[in-house]
């Protein structure tokens, strides 16, 4: 198991080191610091093998997260920790800099001895712990005998992320459809690649330990309903405003949140679970069919001599014209050797900017089922240099109010049997947002 | 509140303040002093120094400042241990203290503390926690007994705590389950032969249901757990399955990776004609391709482990190619690892898609990453034969571009690419020569010196090439050295009139000046061998090549086998086993895969490659030393060389491990059986072994054992009637063998597969001391024991003798399938013949499948493995036909009419576990019948074929 925990700042000096087992010693700091923090050339591996002790690493900003061990420890779980390490540390006091783990740093040693014994992760949602581990100091002592053992109880219990008798005046709750719809096209318009990858995010604001059932436009669940006879009507809960006409989708892939019963899921294809309180991501899926491509990018590259390059690029948006996507930009990469750039652009504002090696043409709105052109000159320096430009993609940011995938919320059920509201009383709201993963196109 | 002013105190008489405000009245005081303390301990200060003053405040009810204490005693106890002792109290009283943090708190502390004195009081304690009623509390100690073990593992197993934690096991709360599981399998590494986890039915079945219900990471201890069982059938192992499979929609990675490795590990029990096996190898696709959406540093897990799945089983993600293309912006690590699965999927199918990519890679920045992806290209080449032309192509077409790298890059794996498909791509060499100048790396010259050496006829300045190269030869390094002077000799002995002072500089160079062994040795050999026989030296260095395969770069099966059983783990990641990197006995414990018995593990995919040719490894591109090996072979001819071969080249090492040795050269003269393949640097040894068909290997490893267990499951079957036995035929004519004849056959009695011969001496002496024994072949047959020949023959006589095989032998492919090499020895010399077995003394008794299995497996079979024969001339109508084929175990499963023609659906199952399915046409009145042959191993299929016709005929 993970042998001990190291937290350096970008220059390589120790801020928090705590040291789970003996087989570590003292010098698997400096080991680190020296071969990976301070090494010549750039981390070629995330895992590093020194004097038999391995070291995993991850990065926030400027900070480095290392775990140590010497034993045949399971990779994937160690990595798993880092991350969830570093998502308590953010719930607690915020962005993870020098600075607040500096000022926090008994704080860290405090969650490190909870949620870390003898290298086994415990319990980790910060739900939980934020009910007996907190900033003003520890509670404990002022605790009644019940709210002590109810603490341990949610710690360890089957519902680890919610505690009991939480209370609303309002029951409400949100839920965030978030896609990143990521492609890659080739020059002449092929899609060489391309999938959405989705997340349900829910707020949820309901009293006591209610009891969720969470429904979409999922192809095999909707099938399964026209078969059985049953005819739902599927356009009344559409919420959406996605272009398309699709009844449903199929989902290639769907992880969940732990609350979620995998083993219903499994056999039923029902998403019924107990939500934390607050926000949570409920659930990611990722999908490869069928998929709305919000904006087409034409590239025209064209090399005039060895000095010069004429690019041209045309954006057409594909969705509905009573739509609007925001925050568009596109970049388009320079040579290294470039000179001087002129632009000509119909919308929006374009600039080069030579410390990015690009051209950055951004358009704050654009309505569904138009189309806007750039084009530019790029002067070239002329070089010796042998090797020639590899034309990086043209990449593309923006965001859309529906969901590429299609993906449609159907329903979400609320039942508390012990407290008296029911389904009807939760305020329910629903969003969609897709937004650019990876969007290039070769040019 | 900030605490980074604790970081900044410096200056000095500091821990003289520090004791003062560690010893003040205020709480508010003492709290900051211990702060600072933590602060100066965690910079790596030395504040032992202190050690009375900080425990002094551990008496407090402030539980902030008796965790810091607590910290402290951690990380100096063991440098203190007489002061430590002051501690102790304190803990003892804290574990009985009312609020539950508090006593987990102290138990959890004291166990961090090792100090031999401290755990002797600590064992008290502990036996409360483990039963105390919180169940955070229990959780907590049962992780301390894995702590106690570790300093003391007598202490615990004295004190009985080891029976506590398994009672632990059944514990109502879930998450008290998993630790103490953790904690089991912790204490259980380190006695490897403990029964400690005892894995029964009943405590598996605790384990499922607690997976249901806890945290993710107790999640992770249970299935780590759950992969050391093995279920004893594939019922049990199909159950638990299907109770694991919902973890791949867990959005924790490492609860989905552990969770594939259960998979993939029961996986191995479940029959494969089973239909749950087909369901479960399509689920185990999306969720690793999710896996990829994850942080870069888990992506890197997952791919290093998704390698490491498509060796083992490539049918699992073979669609998903396009989820292994690079993205720009992905981290080198992970570019890296995406392009090595890229090319273990490529296949015919997507290799045009590969090809744009990797193009299109070879564009990039990073050096390494450009590199590997022109060598990929040349691996492409080597593995999809359709592809290699457009290959080629694009190597030219990266040539062209002049990036240095690049170019040398693309000459070495243009080489291979030569070595694979010799006299097809010479054209290119021209292109290839205009670069030369411009090679500084020794293996991208040493590859275009072989280029050179190796079509010398071809090209025309030949000789002023390898001159130019001449000049620096003492600069070059090694490698250069030797295949300069190898492609020198080509040359010479291609075009001895113009060259020979060249090649008398090069032999000089190599022989005199050079202080290279290898070198001087390879020098001397050429010269001898010029001098004394040219003829020969032309046989030896000009041989014909044994071809290469694209299997270079695949895990040992072996080791694959093991890394399968640690998938998720750092053993996955660094594709070592974990003996490799950890020290101590802790997880050394070498991990298999078991199979089910006579499941027919083989017969799964065709395309699993030749990653399971267990015995002979898989050819190793011959960078250097090729020549060295084709030389080798011609020593060979002493049948002695038993020698371990190294496994550089194929040719020599197959020579080696022929015990037949060179005896089998004189049979070669009249005999009209064709041989699986020449020993000696012959040429037409390069074209019987070089390149066996991807699936032959495959197919003979794994179900080795499962055939010993057959013979004896089957020996109750009762004999079958009318068992077709061939005639025995003369196998070694006496004239050849200085006297004795040797005739035979093969039988196949209560599913013990006999070989009955007849020595017959027809010499004038007395024959005695008779031994036998088999070449590697393809089934693996060899004598199940010695040859039982008690009394000496003497001239004249003849007698009978049987020999019982068995097919648990070591396995070679032969050419024909059923050809058998054979040595007989006996007091006057060792002879050598082969022989063919009738392919049915391998067909089981249990051959018959059942209706349903038969339709999925016949349609699960892709059709380019169907194979249809016709017998011609057969008078028997289908039942009688059916008759006669059951007593050679293939076995009618179902009869059709179908206007006038009777189909009959036929199975039979070989030793090794292949399933072949046969379809019979026979239409009333017409002699000839059409057979339609499917199995996953298509070459098995034309013996099969032979067999039905001698079955039926006779």
């Amino acid at each position: 198991m993970i042998g001990g925990l190291f937290i350096y700042n970008h220059k390589g000096e120790v801020l928090i080191s705590r040291v789970y087992r003996d087989d570590i010693g003292r010098n698997a700091v400096d080991a680190f610091r020296v071969n990976v923090i301070h090494a010549r050339q750039q981390v070629r591996s995330p895992v590093t093998n020194i004097a038999r002790t391995s070291f995993f690493h991850v990065k926030r900003s400027n900070i480095w997260l290392a775990a140590v061990t010497k034993q045949n420890v399971n990779a994937a779980m160690v990595f798993e920790f880092l991350y969830k390490m570093c998502d308590v540390m953010t719930a607690y006091f915020g962005k993870i800099s020098e600075e607040n783990i500096k000022n926090n740093f008994v704080l860290i040693y405090e969650l490190l001895d909870e949620i870390l014994d003898f290298g086994y992760p415990q319990n980790s949602e910060t739900g939980a712990l934020k009910t007996f581990i907190t900033q003003q100091g520890i509670k404990g002592q002022h605790q009644t005998k019940e709210e002590q053992s109810q603490i341990t109880s949610q710690v360890t219990g089957q519902i680890g992320w919610r505690r009991e008798g939480i209370k609303y005046r309002r029951n409400e709750l949100f839920l965030d459809v978030l896609e990143s719809v990521n492609l890659l096209m080739s020059p002449q318009g092929q899609v060489l690649s391309a999938h959405v990858s989705g997340r349900v995010v829910m707020k949820s604001y309901l009293s006591g330990m209610p009891e969720c059932k969470f429904g979409m436009n999922d192809k095999i669940v909707i099938d399964k309903q026209g078969k059985g006879g049953t005819t739902e009507d599927t356009g009344k809960s559409d919420l959406g405003g996605g272009s398309s006409g699709k009844q449903s989708i199929a989902i290639d892939d769907c992880t969940f949140h732990q609350c979620v019963r995998l083993s219903k899921f499994d056999s039923e294809r029902s998403i019924s679970f107990i939500p934390p309180d607050g926000e949570y991501e409920l659930m990611r899926y990722r999908t490869t069919k069928d998929i709305i491509l919000p904006f087409r990018v034409i590239p025209l590259v064209r090399e005039v001599g060895r000095t010069k390059l004429e690019v041209k690029v045309v954006i057409k948006s594909n969705f509905k014209p009573s739509l609007l996507a925001q925050k568009i930009e596109v970049r388009i990469p320079t040579p290294l050797n470039t000179s001087g750039v002129q632009v000509i652009c119909m919308k929006g504002k374009a600039k080069y900017k030579a410390s990015e090696n690009a051209i950055v043409w951004k358009i704050k709105r654009m309505a569904g089922m138009k189309e806007s052109q750039i084009s530019a000159e790029i002067e070239l320096l002329p070089t010796n240099d042998k090797k020639k430009w590899a034309r990086p993609p043209i990449s593309m940011n923006f965001e859309v109010p529906f969901a590429p995938s299609g993906l449609k919320v159907r329903y979400l059920k609320v039942f508390e049997s012990k407290l008296n509201y029911s389904d009807h009383d939760v305020i329910k709201w629903v969003r969609y947002i897709g937004r650019s993963g990876i969007y290039e196109t070769r040019c | 509140m900030t605490d980074s002013k604790y970081f900044t105190t410096t200056k000095k008489g500091e821990i003289f303040e520090l004791k003062a405000e560690l010893n003040s009245d205020k709480k508010e005081k003492k709290k900051e002093a211990v702060k600072k303390v933590i602060a100066s301990m965690t910079v790596g200060k030395d504040v032992s120094a202190l050690f009375p003053d900080v425990v002094n405040c551990m008496q407090t009810d402030n539980l902030e400042l008796k965790k810091l204490v607590y910290l402290y005693l951690m990380n100096y106890a063991k440098s203190q241990p007489d002061m430590a002792i002051m501690a102790v109290n304190t803990f003892v009283k804290d574990c009985e203290d009312l609020n539950p943090l508090i006593r987990a708190l102290a138990v959890r502390t004291m166990g961090c503390i090792r100090v031999d004195k401290i755990t002797e009081y600590l064992c008290e304690p502990l036996r409360k926690c483990l039963k105390d009623e919180d169940p955070y509390v229990r959780k907590t100690a049962a992780v301390c007994v894995a702590k106690l073990h570790d300093i003391n593992a007598q202490l615990v197993e004295d004190q009985g705590f080891l029976d506590t934690l398994k009672d632990l096991i059944s514990d109502s709360n879930p998450m008290v389950v998993a630790n103490a599981v953790a904690a089991l399998s912790e204490i259980a590494e380190s006695h490897p032969n403990s029964n400690l986890l005892d894995l029964n039915p009943q405590t598996i079945n605790k384990l499922l249901t607690a997976l249901n219900e806890c945290t993710e990471w107790g999640q992770i201890f249970i299935l780590d757990c759950l992969a050391n069982y093995s279920p004893r059938d594939d019922r049990e192992s199909q159950s638990i399955c299907e109770r694991v499979t919902p973890r791949l929609s867990h959005a924790n990675s490492a609860v989905v990776l552990s969770a594939v490795k259960v998979l993939m590990k029961f996986m191995e029990m479940l029959p494969k004609d089973l239909d749950y096996y087909g369901t479960l190898l399509k689920k185990l696709a999306p969720p690793l391709v999710t896996l990829l959406s994850a942080e870069p540093e888990l992506q890197y897990v997952a791919l290093r482990n998704i390698n490491l799945i498509v060796q083992r089983r490539p049918e699992i993600l073979k669609h998903e190619m396009k989820v292994f293309f690079v993205k720009y912006n992905d981290p080198i690590y992970v570019k890296l690892e995406k392009l090595d699965i890229m090319i273990r999927l490529a296949s015919q199918a997507n290799i045009a898609q590969v090809l744009a990519e990797l193009k299109e890679y070879a564009t990039e920045v990073d050096v390494d990453f450009v590199r590997k992806a022109v060598r990929a290209i040349g691996r492409c080449a080597i593995k999809v034969e359709q592809s290699a032309e457009r290959c080629v192509s694009t190597l030219l077409d990266l040539i062209q571009t002049k990036v240095n790298y690049v170019v040398q890059e693309a000459i070495v794996v243009i080489k291979d690419i030569f070595r694979k498909y010799p006299n097809k791509y010479e054209s290119v060499i021209a292109t290839l020569c205009e670069h030369l100048e411009s090679l500084d790396e020794p293996e991208a010259r040493a590859a275009m010196i072989w280029i050179v050496g190796e079509y010398a006829e071809r090209i025309d300045n030949a000789d002023e090439l390898l001159e130019s190269f001449l000049e620096g030869f003492h600069d070059e390094s090694t490698q250069v050295q030797l295949q300069l002077l190898t492609a020198i000799v080509k040359l010479f002995l291609k075009k001895p009139t113009e060259t020979q002072e060249l090649v008398q500089q090069v032999l000089s160079l190599a022989t005199q000046d050079s202080d290279n062994p290898d070198l001087r040795d390879r020098g001397y050999i050429y010269w001898r061998l010029l001098s004394t026989d040219p003829v020969a030296a032309k046989e030896v260095v000009l041989a014909e090549k044994p071809l290469i395969s694209e299997e270079t770069d695949l895990i040992e099966p072996t080791l694959l086998e093991e890394l399968i059983c640690h998938i998720g783990t750092l053993a996955s990641v660094y594709h070592k086993p974990p003996s490799a990197f950890v020290e101590g006995s802790r997880g050394v414990q070498h991990k298999r895969l078991t199979s089910s018995a006579g499941s027919g593990e083989s017969v799964e995919s065709p395309d699993t490659g030749s990653a399971a040719v267990s015995e002979a490894p898989p050819a190793v591109i011959p960078s250097q030393g090729d020549l060295l090996g084709d030389l080798l072979n011609l020593d060979l001819t002493p049948p002695t060389s038993t020698g371990p071969p190294p496994a550089a080249a194929p040719g020599m090492q197959l020579g080696a491990m022929d015990l037949l040795g060179g005896g089998l050269d004189s049979l070669m003269g009249d005999e009209s059986e064709p041989l699986g393949g020449d020993i000696g640097g012959s040429p037409a040894m390069g074209a019987g072994f070089g390149a066996p068909p991807a699936a032959m290997p495959a197919s003979f490893n794994a179900p080795i054992s499962g055939g010993l267990d057959d013979l004896f499951d089957l020996g109750g079957g009762g004999m079958t009637m009318g068992t077709y036995i061939p005639p025995k035929t003369v196998w070694l004519p006496a004239m050849k063998a200085k006297g004795l004849e040797i005739s035979g056959t093969f039988v196949r009695r209560s599913g013990v597969i006999q070989m009955e011969m007849t020595l017959n001496n027809k010499a004038m002496s007395v024959m005695s001391d008779f031994a036998i024994q088999f070449n590697r072949n393809s089934f693996g047959l060899a004598p199940a024991g010695p040859l039982q020949i008690l009394t000496p023959i003497s001239p004249n006589q003849s007698i009978e003798a049987a020999l019982p095989l068995s097919t648990v032998g070591p396995v070679m492919k032969m050419e024909p399938l059923n050809n058998l090499q054979v040595a007989v020895k006996n007091n006057i010399d060792v002879f050598y013949f082969s022989c063919q077995y009738p392919i049915s003394m391998l067909f089981l008794e249990d051959g018959k499948m059942e209706r349903q299995v038969f339709l999925a497996t016949w349609k699960d079979i892709p059709n380019e493995n169907e194979s249809q024969f016709q017998i011609k001339d057969c008078h028997l109508n289908s039942d009688a036909a059916s008759n006669k084929l059951q007593g050679s175990n293939i076995f009618t499963i179902a009869k059709r009419t179908v206007e006038g023609q009777d189909m009959l659906y036929q199975s039979m199952k070989l030793t090794n576990g292949i399933w072949v399915l046969a379809e019979l046409r026979v239409q009333a009145g017409n002699p000839n019948y059409t057979i339609s042959l499917k199995c996953r191993a298509p070459e098995v299929s034309q013996c099969v074929f032979q067999n039905y016709e001698t079955v039926l005929k006779n």
